[in-house]
């Protein structure tokens, strides 16, 4: 867990990526194939006007306009995707609380549109939504500051913070939020992703480096690529490869001019909200000051989720916010509100006012939202009188911990850390993903199922996002996953017969699931050993049970043999022989 | 060394076979081995001990460890670490002057609608794009509140995600039918939209030809699209013209090149920076010529222009669906928060996997999405609204000609006007100190206006300082005439 640095970890930080097993990885890539040749075969047809084409053509009048998309940019999307469009982008029409009420919806031309039948579905579990806290409310102390505030001011703002839109509730946010992070000024901004995208290149440019987790959000790809630095990426939180780039780049100087490096940036995130993953901070700030780099940590999901105040990772490993140079999150998630915001020293602070793209260009943030962030806020620090936000804290954990062991115990593969509320669950194969997004809504609940290309193509997952809202939910959720697991779980189970169980291997670098990805190769044979075993004692077992005694002829079956080595056939219909 | 062995070797050998051939030339090729041998036979000592030295020598050069440049050059595990030790990193941001005007934000106390708090003082406001009043309107506010009961502040996750309302369908429907488009799409975050969007279809290798004052959201989003950018200048229909003719004659060098690159022009209705009207006409007759698709950012023109403030299309009476892409915000007229793109399916439909703002991020509060379809049905209702709008930016804009010491920029029919000094005092920092005292001396009578901001190192085209000011249904006419007179007095008492 923590050997390789006692120092470092204050408890044991156990988190898995159990790799594909190789049976499943072979069977994924196989749908994938038959998804592909089916694709193939159904364009061709939609070609020659064998089948219908409903997708959205080009005017006639620009027709020979050069193509707006390349032929096969969209195969994804239009053979793959669409079969199981439903899973995504389901209407709400009520509060993404614990629980939420969907628009049902129903496709007549294959998943192209979607009309409403007119049917509400009530009181769907919701484990999509990134409401840590719960504070997603429409009644409480949140909505009413909120409302009053909706009063007074209206929703808008029209006008940027440097013209005439800072307005004094502004002033009263940041002042709160640099408090509530501990640091010396805050600056916030009216969207999550141009917080990254528009403050990154005010902070690096030309000559300067970024090293960038491999697994970054899409925000924080785009700032960097926006800033006009060079990139490099590391293995996702492995210390091992961020070292080694550091290294290099400070001894080795900018590729070609060889100049040194004018800053080194390292960006990463608290939770990476796809594989659950908690940043390995006290390694990252100790590397960090040996070669004197700067700190960017995204924590748009670990902000209020983590940590025994809700202080986001570095109250979770009980560091000094100081030795993180920028801090910055989101205000989307924990507080159930929209925006982002930048927090550090006041004079990175200042520069920011004065230099980033958001402050200057774009629309502040609007009022009600504002005043959503403050309250909620104020409930997690305790400021309002009440042990609210504490509870909220505490059952958030609470949750966590009781969710990913009861899904461990079921035997499903489990990605990340064992403290994140962001639960990813392997499904691997592509058809899986429609199939257990539309069983689980089935039984009420509502999960976020991903595949390729947010996700590697092979590791396609359902996700769960544990909240504090939840009390009895989670173990309604446990109760349909199991409901649901019964087409799903096997294969992993039969993996399970020849690997043992789900090993959580203990040290910092071999617990990278792209290293143990890599030893795949070890692990191979003994697959293959297993499957030569368990042929050999099929056959045996057949022979055996055939030849019988009393001179009977009568031959099981391979599939019979096969559920009788499995143990899943009863053998006592076979009894004497 | 080796070559200069082979060399010496060679020479020896071929001063012996000339030798030998002067004296036995007719005895014929056959025999040249045989009189190799026999030259062997007959060399002297001498010769021969060289000849075997310089053989030995070569071997020796082919089998003894290279002198490798490399080798030298590699660092000790010691030295790196005292590089390490040595390099210092810039600071990681240069400190910003105290003077800085960022650093002191005016604090609006309240809602920034007609009557604007600013700094403890009441004003009345010409510095908010508010076009159309509706930031405080009493339906706007109810709708949201409404939907505020219902829906709570947050969405909590991204459209696809279970970040989809049924207020998000409505007001892309209710966009779509109010622009007349197929389609439209909505983005949380006004800026975010256009830069999204153009990355979503041009990409690396394509070729976008794009106005010289274009705004800061449309350069990033050229940025982020990495595809090959040509500027024209600003509203230079020739100018632009020259480029397309350029580009057609490269095609026609490599036309199997020109048969993937996509090329685009992208223009603002009303301009941000210049308070300019595209020649929209003029752009569509040379989409079709030379087979350029257009994106047309509406941010100020939506709500503005035209009889029913449909925008620039409307204003010329352009058909909408030559025009490929529409994008605008609704933080200026509709004074909620978000953007929308709109056009053909098509068209549209891609953005919703590939438009980065509009899949990575959280949606737009429902409440804000209910408050622009309030603002929708609004400006559906009461068309005459876009009338006294334009009456009123007529008006302004006349009153404001001959101010001594300022130049008006922009067009009659512009909300937003910007005011220029006439002349420059060479610097940025003294024309803007200039520019503040003027903004400073109309606040303390009581009518707020404020400095255009830029970021000065990353604009493309830097525009000159400016005042901005900012034209809305709700001023009255004595108030634009007060606001008048005093910017005339002020500018009077400073440049003067």
């Amino acid at each position: 867990c923590c050997e390789d640095g006692p120092s470092l970890y204050n408890k044991p930080f156990v988190e898995s990526y159990e790799e594909t097993p190789l049976l499943v990885a072979v069977l994924t890539y196989m749908g994938y194939g038959i998804l592909t040749i089916f694709g193939y075969l159904r364009d061709f047809m939609r070609h020659w006007n064998i089948e219908k084409c409903s997708v959205a053509r080009e005017r006639d009048e620009q027709k020979d306009f050069v193509p707006l998309y390349q032929d096969f940019e969209n195969f994804y999307t239009r053979n793959l995707y669409t079969r199981i469009r439903d899973n995504w982008n389901r209407p709400l029409c009520g509060v993404p609380g614990s629980k939420m009420d969907i628009v049902e919806q129903v496709s007549h031309d294959y998943n192209r549109t979607f009309q409403n039948t007119g049917k509400i579905m009530r009181d769907v579990i919701n484990m999509g939504s990134y409401n840590y806290l719960g504070f997603a409310e429409n009644v409480g102390q949140c909505a009413d500051a909120a409302i009053q505030v909706t009063e007074k001011y209206g929703s808008g703002v029209c006008g940027t913070r440097c013209e005439m839109g800072n307005l004094d509730i502004h002033q009263e946010m940041e002042e709160l939020v640099a408090r509530f992070l501990g640091v010396e000024s805050a600056l916030t901004f009216g969207m999550g992703f141009a917080t990254n995208s528009m403050n990154i290149p005010a902070l690096a440019g030309k000559g300067c480096l970024i090293l960038s987790d491999e697994l970054n959000h899409a925000s924080l790809v785009l700032g960097a690529r926006l800033s006009g630095s060079t990139i490099r990426v590391f293995k996702h939180n492995n210390m091992v490869s961020l070292e080694k780039l550091l290294r290099d780049a400070i001894v080795h100087g900018q590729p070609r001019t060889h100049r040194p490096w004018k800053k080194l940036l390292i960006v990463v995130e608290g939770i990476y909200s796809m594989e659950g993953s908690i940043v390995r901070l006290p390694e990252v700030i100790a590397l960090k000051k040996r070669y004197k780099a700067f700190l960017y940590l995204d924590e748009a999901h670990s902000i209020g989720a983590l940590g025994p105040n809700g202080k986001g990772v570095v109250d979770y490993f009980g560091l000094d916010p100081k030795d993180v140079d920028i801090m910055m999150g989101t205000f989307t998630k924990s507080f159930g509100a929209a925006g982002g915001y930048i927090g550090g020293k006041r004079e990175l602070i200042q520069y920011l006012r004065s230099h980033s793209h958001s402050a200057v260009y774009a629309t502040s943030m609007p009022p009600p939202v504002a005043q959503q962030i403050i309250t909620s806020m104020t409930t997690i620090m305790g400021e309002d009188g009440t042990s609210l936000g504490a509870d909220r804290l505490r059952q958030l954990s609470e949750n966590t911990t009781y969710f990913r062991r009861k899904l461990r115990e079921m035997g499903f593969i489990i990605y990340g850390n064992d403290d994140s509320p962001v639960v990813p669950m392997m499904l691997y194969m592509p058809a899986k993903i429609g199939a257990f997004g539309r069983e689980m809504l089935k039984r009420n609940i509502g999960t976020v199922v991903v595949g390729f290309p947010a996700t590697p193509i092979i590791e396609s997952r359902a996700r769960f996002c544990v909240s504090a809202a939840h009390t009895r939910e989670t173990l309604d959720v446990v109760r349909g996953v199991r409901g649901v697991s019964g087409p799903l779980v096997r294969p992993l189970w039969l993996v399970r017969l020849f690997k043992g169980p789900p090993s959580i291997a203990p040290r910092g670098l071999s617990q990278h699931r792209f290293l143990i990805r890599h030893s795949q190769g070890e692990s191979a044979p003994l697959n293959c050993v297993c499957v030569c075993v368990c042929v050999c004692v099929c056959v045996r077992v057949r022979v055996c049970v055939s030849k019988g005694e009393g001179g009977q002829q009568r031959r099981l079956n391979w599939f019979q043999v096969l559920r009788c080595v499995l143990g899943v056939q009863d053998l006592s219909c076979f009894k004497g022989r | 060394k080796l070559c200069i062995c082979c060399i010496c070797l060679g020479l020896y050998n071929n001063k012996n076979r000339k030798e030998k051939r002067k004296t036995k030339m007719a005895s014929g090729q056959q025999w040249v081995l045989v009189e190799m041998v026999q030259a062997f036979y007959e060399a002297p000592a001498y010769h021969l001990i060289l000849e075997g030295i310089l053989i030995l020598w070569i071997i020796r050069l082919l089998f003894s460890k290279t002198y490798k440049l490399q080798e030298t050059n590699k660092l000790t595990e010691k030295e790196k670490e005292e590089l390490i030790e040595e390099w210092q990193p810039d600071p990681l941001v240069p400190l910003v002057s105290k003077d800085h005007p960022s650093l002191s934000y005016d604090i609006v106390t309240g809602p920034p609608s007609h009557k604007i708090i600013i700094n403890g003082k009441e004003c009345i406001n010409f510095a908010s794009f508010n076009f159309l009043g509706l930031l405080d309107n009493d339906r706007v506010k109810q709708k949201a509140l409404t939907s505020l009961k219902t829906y709570g502040v947050g969405t909590c996750g991204p459209r696809g995600f279970y970040g989809t309302f049924d207020v998000h369908l409505e007001l892309e429907s209710r966009l779509a039918k109010f622009m007349k488009t197929e389609e439209a799409i909505i983005y949380s975050y006004g800026f975010a939209t256009i830069a999204s969007a153009i990355p979503a279809y041009s990409k690396r290798g394509d070729i976008v030809f794009v106005d010289e004052a274009a705004c800061f959201s449309i350069q990033k989003g050229l940025q982020a699209s990495r595809s090959v950018i040509k500027y024209f200048k600003h509203n230079d229909m020739e100018d632009l013209d020259r480029l397309l003719k350029e580009q057609q004659l490269e095609d026609h060098k490599n036309p199997r090149k020109a048969k993937v690159t996509r090329r685009f022009i992208v223009v603002e209705g009303l301009y941000m920076n210049t308070a300019d009207i595209c020649p929209l006409p003029e752009l569509v007759k040379m989409k079709y010529k030379y087979k350029v698709r257009i994106f047309l950012e509406e941010s100020l023109s939506f709500g503005v222009l035209g009889e029913h403030g449909r925008g620039v299309t409307e204003h010329f009476g352009v058909n909408i669906d030559d025009i490929d892409l529409i994008s605008a915000n609704m933080e200026n007229a509709i004074a909620s928060i978000g953007g929308f793109c709109c056009g053909r399916s098509f068209v549209i439909d891609h953005q919703r996997l590939s438009g980065q703002g509009y899949c990575f991020s959280a949606s737009l509060p429902p409440m804000l999405a209910a408050a622009a379809i309030e603002a929708l049905d609004i400006m559906e209702e009461d068309p005459d609204i876009f009338t006294v709008l334009r009456e009123k930016c007529t008006s302004v804009y006349h009153a404001l000609q001959g101010t001594s010491g300022l130049k008006l920029v922009g067009v009659p029919l512009s909300p937003s006007l910007h005011l220029q000094l006439e002349r420059s005092s060479g610097s940025r920092d003294t024309d803007q100190r200039t520019l503040r005292r003027i903004v400073d001396y109309v606040s303390l009578r009581e009518v707020a206006l404020t400095i255009a901001r830029y970021l000065e190192k990353e604009e493309r085209y830097l525009p000159p300082p400016t005042i901005r000011v900012l034209v809305t249904v709700e001023q009255t006419d004595e108030e634009i005439q007060k606001a008048v007179s005093c910017i005339k007095e002020a500018a009077l008492a400073v440049i003067s």
